[in-house]
């Protein structure tokens, strides 16, 4: 399902360049705030977003905390979420399973879950997620427990939203550290589930 | 990249309210840079959250005067909208109030 990377054009980076060359000149943006940014875009990874995962499933306070602010949570493990967008975190329960996608181009945490896959960005995806969610979980190999709803979360404006899964069974008295290597990009997206789908996310 | 605003508008609906999208068309008559998908217009659903306020998009992408607009998680029910999917399962997308109005309206 994914769509193969095109690099950018010679045109496309001269366009660039000389966008970023008038900025400069006028002042709007320096060479130093470039480089922050993009160290800043360069750390964010799947790593946070998963100890974040595992921070609540062992801290109720810290639980609490995310979904009802989850710029705060976020801050809180030391990503600066200035300029960022506010993050926005929904629990699975076991009624309920969520699955992220936008569908008007390609909203997606970055501060905590890094750069998006380019299936994320997929027509595809975009368009199916949205229409047949169980068929899409069907080929990630994601079986939901009989009963449990579907709920597809459109990211159409303002917010970021990640999934917070359900902590898988057998886990208990897991460190902190051990839970968070459970959790990988797909399960903060809703593709996958934690402990349920082991070496299943052939499509990334 | 914006957060949300200070100084927020009162929120008209409340979690819980039943409201329906407007089934409305703007783009074919001006520039504009709208964040309700189509697939959504005219449907009913049910206020979730208030999510605060934000500089209304369809203005900012233009850069024109971008006023703040209260937004909301929405959730409706999956199957109406596609008629596929199974009984039970929803949608929760984010949408600005200028595109909601009362259900029974």
């Amino acid at each position: 399902m994914s769509t193969p990377y095109k690099a950018p054009s010679a045109e496309n980076i001269a366009l660039l360049e000389k966008l970023v060359a008038a900025l400069k000149r006028r002042g709007i943006v320096t060479e130093e705030e470039i480089a922050r940014r993009r160290e800043t875009a360069e750390r964010a990874s799947p790593e946070t977003g998963a100890r974040m995962v595992a921070r609540a499933w062992t801290d109720p306070a810290f639980r609490e905390l995310l979904l009802r602010d989850g710029t705060a949570a976020a801050e809180s493990f030391g990503v600066s979420m200035k300029g960022n967008p506010p993050l926005g975190v929904l629990e699975d329960t076991a009624e309920v399973h969520h699955l992220v996608v936008c569908t008007l181009c390609s909203c997606y945490p970055r501060a905590v879950i890094g750069y998006p896959p380019h299936w994320y960005k997929s027509a595809a995806y975009r368009a199916r997620a949205v229409r047949e969610p169980r068929a899409v979980l069907a080929e990630w190999g994601t079986v939901l427990p009989a009963g449990v709803q579907v709920r597809v979360v459109d990211s159409t404006a303002d917010y970021r939203w990640m999934v917070l899964p359900l902590r898988p069974e057998g886990t208990e008295g897991w460190s902190e550290e051990r839970l968070a290597s459970l959790v990988t990009r797909d399960h903060l997206v809703g593709v996958a589930l934690p402990g349920a789908t082991a070496g299943a996310a052939a499509a990334a | 990249m914006t957060g949300a605003v200070p100084n927020a508008p009162q929120p008209r609906f409340a979690p819980g309210s039943r409201i329906r999208v407007k089934d409305d068309r703007p783009e074919h008559l001006v520039r504009i840079h709208i964040r309700t998908p189509h697939y959504v217009r005219g449907r009913s659903g049910t206020v979730q959250r208030v999510l605060g306020a934000f500089p209304n998009p369809e203005a900012l992408a233009f850069n024109r005067p971008a006023e703040p607009r209260v937004l909301y998680h929405v959730l409706f029910d999956q199957p109406p909208v596609w008629d596929e999917g199974q009984a039970g399962d929803t949608l929760l997308i984010e949408l600005f109030e200028h595109w909601l109005e009362p259900e029974e309206a």
